[in-house]
């Protein structure tokens, strides 16, 4: 780390971690790790095993803006990562949400959560170089590294994204930073849902410095970020009106502070083919990703939905309200399921890692385990 | 290198050929040795060995009925596609089928609104992009050897290219698969979203090295055609000059589509090799491609031209038009075969380290180099800091391949002691399955052998690759011999 970066609130506090997951391991006693609590009753299911708080375990403990590299403890606040970078005019690509400043590094990464730029941006998946990891047999591993290309081994670091803390305790992660562009600029068109869906596809489609396209009550907007020329001449040859204090809007997108999120309504995400053709039928929508994440608000039923996502090549998940002690993700298959439950136990022997949350399977015994 | 001898009894065998007979058609199953000289090594030629049998389905049925036919008579399954991988890693098994997937070869389908094409896993790089061509799309990974190699090669070892700085590696690339369990079930992994439900098997597939199935079908993204691109050549006269240069750029805020370096005895070869106006004389150049809108491009042309004049560039060329470009990416792309005419043999090594980091391994390089006394050329990713060191030597003289292997084996570790990994895109195959131990703990090993007995519980698919296997299983006592190909 260079001599003149500052770090704030910085404490390796995995020692005192590993100690309450051998105590976890040798009474079979799951628990649920938390940190900054942002996403407790969102995403996942809810777990009710014994709160693990690792929010001690916290900073940033190297940064090479030459290198793009940031590498920080897993309970490192993004606000604070995001301020160090901003210092160098560096950014995370994946435009992460940061939940009124709870969000932190690991939290984001269990979750796989980026932002209206992920389509170009990359997801926090993409952007993940190496995590450190304690698993269920209580052994501390590293995978991955500081370095940008790493074939060497199976890329256990990216695993992580979306598992839910579900493999093991996230402690340490490595991500790759990106410059921030010189300039960005919104742009809006009044259009219906379903000509917006065909228009943010073309558009991305061109080869032009797009970084957001997002729709909702009539409105469509695209954001360019980029070098002013590169900015400027494209917004000259598309047209459209520009939004002013555009930060704002994109920001609300961001952490889900729109109205459009308001409310105890069940929130169900939709991950699809961006040019899935936009479907009335759902009720309240907004249309993020070029097409690709679709949110709605309604009381629907899970299965119809299911079977709405599937023929649009994607899935739906119950991303906030509802029952979520009840199916939040799509079923699987009989074959994806228990390779998936073959691979959890591969890390988590014992099932003490965040039970249920991510799925309500029960806990495969497995042969192999050590 | 030598191969165990086979365990199998010539009854097992007999009766593993008479299944296959069932299923595939005469010509697609090669027993004779001669007829199988082709596909007894990938590119990294030292590494070698026949499998009991090698078959080429024609259909995704057909690579289901091997593998089921192989899982009933627990034999092993090598997958291979175009055979351009450079660790061994589809090298065969001598016990085993080798699954040449090749015939798979076809484009199903091309989506230009939602930027996809989805293929067969022999498709090779080269051609979704020219089949894509025709919306202004291109499938960006570009592995130096994209004319030949397969996409389901690409997947299997995470292919990189010259433009992953910008553009990322295979596993950004790609969006689902159809894979066969070792078994031959039928999975689908990813979606036509950018994200999947649960544990995100995408990323565990991409780079695998056929350890964890057999992919069957790739959906991969194809992004916009950038408007222009032009490279900016300089060269310089000290390998450090060059190293800060690299680090200047990606202080300057750039993300160049591609930043590769050579030095002075790769230069050479390559200028002779194909006249591309290389500065013949200069320790090293660099070539940084830009690429982007027209604004975007000549703004940033200005900004590295000026920042290499800064740094001392000893000479400055800037692409003029297409076929210039074309012309100076030859130097670059031919790089390999030219330096493979300086020498009768090369051996590429693929460790990546932090770019800081350079100069001092460069030069540490060149050390190991004279201790050895074997020459050593260096063309690489700088900007990815993903070094390819071509140790030259002569493999007819065994004393020359042990100090190339020990010469290989000590830029790994220092690549690991740096800070860096043992590959960046070859893959460890056969190759660096020794070198594991260098970059993993002994406990992180043992974790990816549980990942793969999670998918391959009898260690079937590609044995003795990618991850060494440490520990006795009861369950099947055959296995610490057929996972050492030595």
């Amino acid at each position: 780390m260079s001599e003149e970066t500052p770090i704030s609130h910085a404490a390796d506090d995995s020692d005192e971690i590993m100690a309450a997951l051998q105590r976890a391991r040798d009474s079979l006693t799951p628990v649920y790790i938390s940190a900054g609590g942002s996403k407790r009753h969102m995403i996942g299911r809810d777990c009710s095993a014994e709160e693990l708080n690792v929010s001690a375990h916290r900073g940033i403990v190297d940064y090479q803006p030459q290198e793009l590299v940031i590498t920080a403890r897993a309970a490192t606040p993004l606000t604070e990562i995001i301020a160090l970078l901003d210092t160098n005019q560096q950014m995370l690509s994946f435009e992460p949400p940061l939940f009124n400043g709870q969000a932190t590094l690991g939290g984001t990464l269990a979750c796989n959560l980026s932002g209206p730029a992920r389509p170009w941006g990359g997801s926090i998946r993409d952007m993940v170089l190496g995590v450190e990891l304690i698993n269920g047999k209580c052994e501390r591993l590293k995978f991955g590294g500081q370095v940008m290309k790493n074939v060497a081994g199976y890329d256990v670091s990216r695993l992580q994204a979306g598992a839910l803390g579900t493999l093991g305790v996230i402690s340490e992660v490595s991500l790759k930073v990106l410059p921030r562009p010189e300039n960005t600029l919104t742009l809006r068109y009044a259009v219906s849902a379903a000509d917006a869906i065909p228009l943010m596809n073309r558009r991305a489609g061109e080869p032009k410095p797009l970084s957001g396209a997002f729709w909702q009550d009539g409105q469509l907007y695209l954001r360019l970020s980029g070098t002013s020329s590169a900015v400027t001449s494209t917004a000259t040859q598309w047209g459209g009106d520009t939004v002013e204090d555009d930060a704002a809007l994109w920001e609300a997108l961001r952490d889900m502070t729109l109205p459009f999120f308001d409310g105890d309504a069940p929130l169900w995400r939709l991950s699809l083919q961006s040019s899935a053709r936009h479907n009335p039928e759902l009720g309240a929508a907004l249309i993020d990703w070029a097409g690709a994440q679709r949110w709605v608000r309604s009381e629907h039923a899970r299965a119809p939905l299911d079977e709405i996502a599937a023929a649009a090549g994607g899935h739906v998940t119950l991303f906030r309200g509802g029952d979520r002690r009840g199916d939040v993700r799509p079923p699987l298959d009989a074959v994806q399921q228990r390779l998936q439950q073959r691979l959890k136990a591969s890390f988590d022997p014992n099932g003490i890692f965040n039970p249920g949350r991510l799925y309500p399977w029960p806990q495969e015994q497995t042969a192999h385990a050590r | 290198m030598n191969a165990v001898k086979p365990a199998n009894t010539d009854r097992s065998a007999a009766e593993l050929l008479r299944r296959l007979r069932q299923c595939l058609s005469a010509e697609c199953i090669i027993i004779d040795p001669e007829s199988q000289r082709p596909y007894e090594c990938d590119a990294l030629t030292i590494y070698r060995d026949l499998p009991l049998a090698v078959v080429l389905p024609e259909t995704v049925a057909q690579v289901q009925q091997v593998l089921q036919i192989c899982h009933q008579l627990n034999v092993p399954v090598v997958a291979r596609g175009a055979g351009t991988g450079l660790c061994a890693g589809a090298m065969p098994h001598p016990e085993g089928v080798l699954l040449a997937l090749s015939k798979l070869d076809r484009i199903l389908d091309i989506d230009p609104l939602a930027r996809t094409a989805r293929v067969q896993p022999g498709v090779s790089n080269l051609s979704i992009s020219e089949a894509a061509s025709q919306y202004g799309l291109y499938y960006a990974p570009d592995p130096s050897s994209q004319i030949a190699c397969s996409i389901g090669g690409n997947v299997s070892e995470n292919s990189g290219g010259v433009h992953c700085l910008k553009y990322g590696l295979t596993v950004h690339n790609i969006l689902s698969m159809n894979i066969l369990t070792v078994s031959g079930e039928e999975l689908t992994l990813g979606s036509l979203g950018l994200d999947s439900p649960a544990y995100d098997l995408m990323a565990l597939f991409t780079g695998s090295e056929g350890l964890l199935g057999i992919v069957t079908e790739v959906t991969v993204r194809l992004l916009p055609a950038p408007e222009i691109a032009q490279i900016i050549m300089a060269g310089f006269d000290s390998i450090e000059a060059a190293g800060n240069a690299v680090s200047a750029i990606i202080a300057a805020g750039i993300i160049p589509a591609g930043l590769e370096m050579m030095d002075r005895l790769a230069i050479q070869a390559a200028e002779d090799f194909s006249h591309a106006g290389y500065p013949r004389t200069a320790a090293a150049i660099l070539l940084c491609e830009v690429d982007g809108t027209r604004e975007e491009v000549a703004q940033h042309v200005e900004a590295v031209a000026a920042l290499f004049t800064q740094l001392g560039a000893s000479s400055l060329t800037i692409s003029r038009d297409e076929a210039h470009r074309a012309l100076l990416w030859k130097g670059r792309k031919s790089a390999f075969p030219a330096v493979g005419r300086i020498a009768p043999d090369y051996y590429c090594m693929d460790g990546t380290i932090p770019r800081g980091q350079l100069t001092y391994v460069l030069n540490e390089i060149y050390r190991l180099s004279e201790h050895y006394d074997l020459r050593v050329a260096n063309v690489f990713h700088a900007g990815d800091g993903n070094l390819h060191p071509l140790i030259l030597f002569d493999a007819s003289d065994p004393q020359q391949i042990r100090k190339a292997e020990a010469f290989g084996g000590d830029i790994l570790e220092l690549s690991v002691h740096v800070g860096g990994c043992i590959t960046g895109e070859h893959g460890v195959g056969v190759e660096k399955l020794h070198k594991m131990a260098s970059q993993f703990s002994p406990a992180a090993l043992a974790q990816f052998e549980d990942i793969k007995q999670a998918f391959d519980p009898a260690l079937n698919l590609n044995p003795g690759k990618g991850v060494p296997i440490l520990k006795r299983c009861q369950e099947y006592r055959a296995l610490p011999a057929r996972h050492q190909h030595e």
